[in-house]
């Protein structure tokens, strides 16, 4: 008997079986929720069919692709994509440009830059960034003059508040796809020249302008190719047509005003934490380094550019990544000033065709590819800046 | 010992497994049936989770100094007063255009009073059960009274700014096509950016339901030239019946609303007011006030249409909230939608507004 209670206590305090009990509360926990899930799931429909449906409805803001309403659900989606990727590659360029003037400004010896860089990176890190979307576009890009007073420039760009219309160029005829494909092979022997002069350089201490030579190389062959083919491209230029009641730009290049705030607005916030980067990083190298750039002669700009920033740009990668991934996310705002982003565009399909499961595992699954190449872009960039050998 | 161990492991488990296996099947079955719906919910709470919209003056508006007000604020607190007795028994859950339905199938909210179109998509797909209509809308065009366009194809070129994520875009694209007018859409999610929007001349049209293009008009700031400054066209894009929402697959909370509604036009058929409710109580003219007000008559007893809330919960509601066209007069009228000549009049003067019997 006495045995018996003390066997069964020893069951209760040994330390394997409790961990065994929590373990198997756990996974039946576990297990509860996932047969819920799945339950819950099996009751939706989870086919893609309802995408091959006509959309139905008209897009703001396009870009390199054509709509219409008649074209497919899946059609309006990638409309929303390039949307998107338009507003996050622009962004991801202007944020890192802003972020590394800042965060060198704000380690300046001129008092002015560095307050100016200071307070710039202060107000804009601390206000939300819905807060600024809706401040740029309402408070900034809608206050543009009006379309009926536009400005116009020599009547080949305008700018009111429904857009700024631009020349851009456009594809003729039918060798554009070819001089693209020209113009891709034509990195070839860019980088086969590039890399022949860099050799050389390095062996024999000339200077031989490799980068020079290569983007030489690259126009030349761009350019010959684009004679050859009959000139491929034109530049289309923005005409204002006049209605009895309306007007609007037709053709050309449209930067809208909701775009300009969201850009704006993605570059400030974003900028504002690239900027805290670099300058850590930045203040993070030995001061040795700046001390003995300055000791060989470099000059302020050569200083920054030739001996700091490299070394910094190690130490700043991995963050800037999180900076990129960040602003591909907040992107997804844009619904608020009706920019046509893919997330505002999926919430219209799901208003009109309903399944919102899948729909939000077909935008999940869009912002993860996106995240995930921007991650290997930058893993890669992060392999190729490390020490070797360290 | 070991081996001992994992036996009395694994009965412990299985016995664990089937406990909760049995109590889910147990669950299943007295689903749908009798004391476990969304009334017994709402009645076990007291509170009635509504979802309503926030924005729109007449419908559904939180004004600065926190009150609420509109037409849906008034269903709201009318089915609260029915089922718990108090009309202020509601907690007000903003719903947006893009949640709604979410919300109402999660359960978050018990029912939803928020303009919402009835349409055959969302009450299969979406997952609603749709309660008659309270208020008959369409979709409407509104323009700056200065732009000189009267009709939609005046509109062809123009930019359109619409509120996103409703049916507004499906109606317009659809009526553009059709009469093959160009134009380009612009979709908000809230309407102050809209209104900002428009002020600033970004689009040429603002199309919404016209009940929300009134009362944005009524509320244009007077900096931007008040509401003389807009013009509605009388144009219709789309037959839009507004009315409450339940979640799909209980019935018998679906017929509770639906009946409160119905009451409230019923109430408003007979004459009987949140003023002289009393006396009606007192003294029912006829049997089918008896029964609307759930008092009895003529010696008999209180009939109850077995709804599963009290039987005189119309007296609530009448007392505390008012008949149906106490509460659109009170609401809809002074953001200047009238009620007589229109769909939302009763059928006893051409309108649509009807109840069927309530017996």
């Amino acid at each position: 008997m006495a045995a018996e209670s003390a066997r069964g206590s020893r069951f209760l305090r040994s330390r394997r079986s409790r961990s065994l009990a929590i373990q198997a509360g756990f996974s039946l926990l576990l297990l509860l929720l996932l047969w819920y899930v799945v339950d819950r799931a099996s009751q939706l429909e989870l086919g893609f069919d309802f995408l091959n449906g006509p959309a139905g409805f008209a897009i703001s803001h396009t870009w390199l692709v054509e709509f219409d309403s008649s074209d497919s659900r899946i059609a309006a989606y990638l409309v929303a994509v390039t949307n998107t990727l338009r507003l996050i590659l622009v962004g991801i360029v202007l944020a890192t440009v802003i972020g590394v003037l800042a965060g060198v400004a704000r380690l300046s010896d001129n008092w002015l830059i560095s307050r100016i860089a200071t307070v710039y990176v202060e107000i804009v890190r601390n206000t939300p960034l819905l807060v600024q979307i809706v401040f740029w576009y309402t408070a900034i890009f809608l206050k543009l003059p009006r379309i009926e007073d536009e400005r116009s420039l020599f009547g080949i760009a305008y700018l009111s508040n429904r857009s700024l219309a631009l020349p851009w160029p456009e594809p003729r005829g039918d060798f554009f796809l070819l001089w693209v494909i020209a113009v891709a092979i034509a990195l070839v022997p860019a980088y086969l020249v590039r890399r022949r002069r860099a050799r050389r350089e390095a062996e024999t201490g000339q200077t031989t302008r490799p980068n020079l030579y290569a983007v030489a190389v690259f126009a030349g062959v761009a350019l010959v190719a684009y004679l050859a083919l009959g000139l491929p491209v034109e530049i289309d230029t923005p005409t204002l047509v006049r209605q009895e009641f309306t007007q609007s730009y037709v053709g050309g290049l449209s930067i809208t005003p909701e775009f300009a705030a969201m850009l704006f607005a993605l570059v400030a916030y974003t900028g504002s934490f690239i900027a805290e980067i670099v300058r850590g990083s930045i203040q993070a190298l030995p001061r040795g380094q700046g001390e003995a750039a300055m000791a060989i002669g470099l000059t302020g700009y050569q200083r920054i550019t030739l001996v700091i920033l490299p070394q910094a740009l190690r130490s700043m990668i991995p963050s800037l990544t999180n900076e990129y991934l960040n602003l591909t996310k907040n992107s997804s705002l844009a619904a608020a000033i009706a920019y046509a982003d893919l997330f505002q565009i999926s919430e219209i399909i799901i208003n009109k065709a309903g399944h919102a499961v899948v729909m939000f595992m077909v935008v999940i699954a869009t912002y993860q590819l996106m995240s995930f190449a921007i991650s290997a872009v930058m893993s890669y960039i992060n392999r190729r800046v490390q020490l070797v050998g360290s | 010992m070991t081996q001992s161990r994992w036996l009395k492991f694994a009965v412990v488990a299985v016995a664990a497994f089937g406990l909760i296996f049995i109590a889910c099947s147990d669950d299943d079955d007295n689903g749908g049936g009798g004391g476990s719906g969304i009334l017994q919910t709402v009645l076990d709470r007291g509170e009635l989770n509504c979802g309503v919209k926030e924005t729109q003056p007449g419908f559904g508006f939180l004004s600065p100094d926190g009150t609420r007000s509109g037409n849906d604020i008034e269903f709201c607190r009318a089915v609260a007063a029915a089922v718990l007795g108090n009309a202020n028994s509601v907690v007000f859950v903003p719903a947006s255009a893009q949640d709604r339905f979410e919300l109402l199938a999660a359960g978050e909210i018990d029912v939803l009073i928020r303009t919402t179109t009835w349409t055959a998509s969302r009450d299969a797909d979406l997952k609603g059960d749709f309660v008659t209509t309270t208020f008959y809308d369409g979709q409407g065009m509104m323009v700056r009274s200065d732009s000189g366009i009267s009709t939609l194809e005046d509109l062809a070129g123009a930019t359109i700014c619409v509120t996103s994520g409703t049916t507004t875009e499906g109606n317009l694209d659809d009526q553009f096509t059709a009469r093959n007018i160009a134009y380009t859409p612009l979709s908000f999610e809230n309407d102050p950016e809209i209104q900002a929007a428009f002020i600033e001349g970004r689009c040429d049209g603002w199309t919404a339901d016209k009940s929300n293009l009134a009362g944005q008009r009524a509320q244009f700031p007077d900096s931007a030239g008040g509401s003389a400054a807009l013009t509605i066209l009388g144009e219709t894009l789309s037959k839009e019946p507004l009315g409450p929402v339940t979640p799909d697959g209980d019935s018998e909370w679906n017929d509770v609303v639906q009946w409160i509604v119905f009451g409230m036009i019923q109430a408003d058929e007979f004459g009987i007011t949140s003023e002289n409710v009393g006396s009606h109580v007192a003294n029912p003219a006829n049997r089918n006030v008896a029964r609307l007000l759930g008092v009895g008559f003529d010696g008999n007893a209180a009939e109850d249409f077995g709804l599963g809330i009290p039987v005189d919960f119309m007296q609530k509601v009448l007392q505390q909230v008012g008949n149906f066209d106490e509460v659109y007069q009170r609401t809809l009228t002074p953001i200047g939608l009238a009620r007589e000549g229109s769909l939302n009049a009763s059928w006893l003067n051409g309108g649509a507004i009807f109840a069927p019997p309530m017996r």
